[in-house]
């Protein structure tokens, strides 16, 4: 055996118990992470959010873990959640109503329901009466964006979580808490900033079902841990002797709330994209850039939601911009061509799409586009229509 | 409610006063619509400036205060879908890249935009001077209007709407609303139609709305008479039209409803049935409450499922989108932008799913229904996600027949007459069943 080989499984070895780690926390649908950290101290809370965002430092300064609940993928067997939802309804809720009705999300305490579209909105009210007892909140988030009016809004919304959410475990939101909570989760953002222009630059060392699961691992982890995680990851790809395959880069919109299965995502890089860059679990970067640390927590936290988020189909596009900024985005990512990748039956995102596109045709940016659901489990077409896209791109420039 | 009952000695009797009191209250229905759109169609010609706007949550009292007219284009979709326009709209909406997942409205109001945007009446629609998003109860209206932004460059006038997720309405949901009319939705509106805020002249409009809402909670209340003199969805369709379009506020809607009410009562008094499209409805077999939009492309077809069986919707949740009176709100001219802010907050779709099965529960108890009725259209998330717990609450807790069918708002494709009337028939026999067991 080569020197040359030697160091190479050496480098992969440091990569792999990390990615076995956020594949166990990603299969982890019966939240025994979570079990498992409340079980250190039996005061400690943890409280579950939906899609797409919610503020989790709020969560984090009451003293309880944030938990992202994003579905079950392709894990779960709907067995009673589809009684629930007529066919013309997206899949996500069927299988958090199985999560809940099965007893797997017995370990939280509480819920938010961000104001993210119709059905999560109707969920939150489905929860008050699946789950009675428990503390489920509607968090509305401010389609208003002006400080004193949407801002002052959302303020006293989250204060209101903070008060509830405190009332569980017992810990007042003050000013300091709130403040150390915003500095650990500007700490997560920094390296998930990192990890993000690492797979722009390199998209070999980072490929998307692993930045993915990455990303996915800070719905479980306590922010502090999963902070290091990132960085551990980062410091493992470094190092590795990963080399670029012939692929197009490629950007993805669509999927801010209901996730594709894993297996999708290795679909798009067989088919020959990278993702360089998507909107996957949007709640961990909607507000990608540090959140204020001095003054006003409460104030710096809304500022950040009012004018610090990236583009989304749930928030309303004020400047009517959204068209702009992801052609902008094509631009400074170098992005070879964008797919359009939605949930079926999501208003949103499939709303959003001809605005998207309209976008891509003026600015002349190859697009393609196709709709999924959480529990796709046939590729073959898309990793067709995905290996096309990228064979055209190579071939002629364009799609 | 304190009626006076009247036995009339003949079916032909019964069927001539229906027909008789049916015309007077109808045809001034008629000529209020009619009279809407040809203001829509002259607009531009008197001058006139144009805002469109949804139904629920509307500030209707408001866009008068500055002489602007209306737009509503869920109204535009649904008329357009009882003339058997919008299979056609919705076929170019997609073919111009609009998905076959998404709200029909949406995309009969695209289609009929790019058809040369001619609205419902044959006369043209006025392009809009600005889009005011009060876009209470529904995500998709704040898409919609960024669609329509596109295609008309204009400005959007949004006012965010809280959704009573615990169950109320909290001073903080009240202070956001009230400030957003305040500081931006007033001064956008001065600034579009040049016109200064009047607040005496919103007063009396509102203290207008009072008096003609107050009306139509009498005639949806009549509904609790055996036999009930109105059908509260399909009937009541053409009930909340003034009210949930342009003319609240307005002397005309007064009127309206005065007479409405007028009639009603006397249909109550005499014992008759509601008026359907084949005249007065002799015999009530069942007594229904309907949760959900009615599809409007097979309307007549529809409604002949239940009249045919003798069935009545005695309350829906429709007939609540545009305005939740029957709880007791009423617009208020004390308190004219508090009052504007509660109506945007308390429109039925602005409702937790737990409020929206309490309601449905009352109205089953207290207009004394056989059971319950929910047509689930593939449209519309806001109503349709979690109707099926609503089912099952509601069977749970009233002990009544519970029924599903699924259709669709505007799109001719998904009106499956054979399975609905099978469904219907099904359910009709199941309610027959539990009055044996009883």
């Amino acid at each position: 055996m080569s020197i040359v080989v030697e160091q190479k499984e050496a480098l992969d070895a440091r990569i792999a118990p990390l990615l076995a780690r956020a594949q166990a926390l990603y299969e982890d649908l019966d939240l025994r992470a979570v079990q498992a950290w409340k079980s250190e101290d039996p005061s400690r809370r943890a409280i579950g959010f939906l899609p797409v965002y919610a503020p989790r430092e709020v969560v984090h300064a009451a003293g309880a873990l944030p938990v992202g609940i994003v579905g079950g993928g392709d894990q779960v067997e709907i067995v009673r959640g589809d009684s629930y939802f007529q066919s013309y309804i997206c899949h996500l809720p069927r299988s958090v109503v199985e999560l809940a009705v099965s007893g797997r999300l017995a370990p939280l305490d509480g819920f938010l329901f961000p104001s993210t579209c119709d059905v999560i909105r109707n969920l939150s009210g489905m929860f008050q009466i699946l789950l009675p007892g428990k503390f489920v909140h509607y968090l509305d988030l401010p389609q208003n964006f002006d400080r004193r009016l949407g801002g002052e809004f959302y303020q006293h919304e989250m204060r209101t979580v903070a008060r509830e959410v405190g009332k569980l475990t017992g810990i007042e939101v003050s000013d300091e808490r709130l403040r150390a909570s915003i500095v650990a989760w500007n700490a997560n953002r920094a390296a998930l900033r990192e990890l993000r222009a690492l797979r722009s630059e390199r998209p070999w060392l980072v490929p998307t079902a692993e930045h993915y699961l990455v990303l996915r691992a800070g719905y479980l982890l306590p922010v502090e841990e999963h902070t290091r995680f990132v960085r551990d990851y980062l410091a493992a790809v470094r190092a590795s002797a990963r080399h670029p395959l012939d692929n197009i880069r490629v950007l993805v919109r669509g999927a801010f709330c209901e996730q594709p299965p894993v297996a999708l995502l290795r679909t798009l890089e067989r088919a020959g994209c990278y993702v360089v860059d998507d909107d996957f679990l949007q709640g961990a970067h909607l507000i990608p850039n540090d959140v204020r640390e001095d003054g006003d927590p409460w104030e710096a936290l809304s500022d950040a939601f009012l004018h610090g988020t990236v583009p989304t189909a749930s928030i309303y596009d004020e400047k009517a911009e959204k068209g702009d900024a992801l052609v902008r985005r094509v631009r400074e990512q170098r992005v070879d061509g964008v797919i359009l990748m939605a949930p079926s039956f999501c208003d949103p995102a499939l709303l959003d799409q001809p605005m998207l596109q309209a976008a891509l045709e003026k600015a002349k940016i190859p697009f393609t586009s196709f709709k999924y659901a959480e529990d796709t489990g046939q590729f073959q077409v898309i990793r067709e229509q995905a290996g096309t896209f990228a064979d055209a791109i190579k071939l002629w420039g364009s799609a | 409610m304190s009626t006076t009952f009247v036995n009339l000695s003949s079916a032909e009797e019964r069927r001539a006063a229906a027909n008789a009191i049916k015309d007077q209250s109808q045809e001034r229905q008629k000529e209020l619509i009619a009279g809407y759109f040809s203001s829509l169609a002259q607009a531009k010609a008197n001058g006139k400036k144009v805002i469109y706007t949804f139904v629920p949550g509307n500030l209707t009292e408001l866009i008068a205060n500055f002489d602007l007219l209306p737009v509503l284009p869920e109204i535009n979709a649904l008329q357009n879908g009882m003339r058997g326009r919008t299979g056609d709209f919705i076929h170019l909406a997609e073919k111009g890249g609009h998905s076959e997942d998404v709200c029909t409205y949406v995309k009969a109001d695209i289609g009929m935009l790019r058809s040369g945007n001619v609205g419902p009446t044959g006369e043209p629609l006025p392009k809009p001077d600005a889009l005011l998003l009060s876009y209470t109860g529904c995500f998709t209206f704040l898409k919609w209007f960024e669609l329509l932004r596109a295609e008309y460059d204009c400005p959007v006038i949004m006012l965010h709407t809280p959704y009573q997720g615990s169950g109320q309405i909290t001073p903080a949901m009240r202070e956001y609303v009230v400030k957003q009319l305040r500081e931006v939705v007033i001064p956008k509106l001065e600034e579009i139609s040049g016109k200064r805020y009047d607040e005496e002249k919103l007063k009396a409009a509102l203290a207008r709305s009072a008096r003609a809402e107050e009306d139509l909670v009498g005639v949806l209340e009549s509904a609790k008479c055996k036999p009930s003199p109105i059908d509260a969805y399909f009937g009541g369709v053409y009930y909340i039209g003034p009210i949930f379009t342009a003319f609240r506020g307005t002397q005309e809607a007064v009127d309206y409803y005065q007479l409405l009410r007028r009639e009603v009562e006397e249909r109550a008094a005499k014992k008759l049935g509601p008026v359907t499209p084949e005249g007065a409805l002799e015999h009530e077999r069942y007594r229904l409450v309907v949760e959900g939009p009615p599809n409007w492309t097979s309307f007549r077809e529809f409604w002949k499922m239940f009249y045919g069986e003798g069935a009545v919707v005695v309350a829906s949740s429709y007939t609540k989108v545009g305005g939740l009176y029957d709880r007791g709100f009423r617009h208020d001219a004390s308190r004219p932008l508090e009052s504007l802010a509660d109506y945007c907050m308390g429109c039925y779709t602005n409702l937790s799913l737990p409020d929206r099965i309490d309601l449905l529960a009352r109205y089953i108890e207290d207009y004394e229904a056989d059971g319950f009725l929910i047509n689930s259209v593939k449209s519309c998330n806001s109503f349709s996600s979690g109707q099926l717990l609503i089912l099952r609450e509601l069977e749970r807790r009233t002990g009544r027949a519970g029924g599903f069918i699924e259709s669709d708002l505007v799109d001719p494709r998904y009106f499956s007459a054979a399975n609905i009337k099978n469904r219907l028939e099904s359910y009709f026999q199941m309610i027959e069943a539990k009055r044996q067991r009883v």
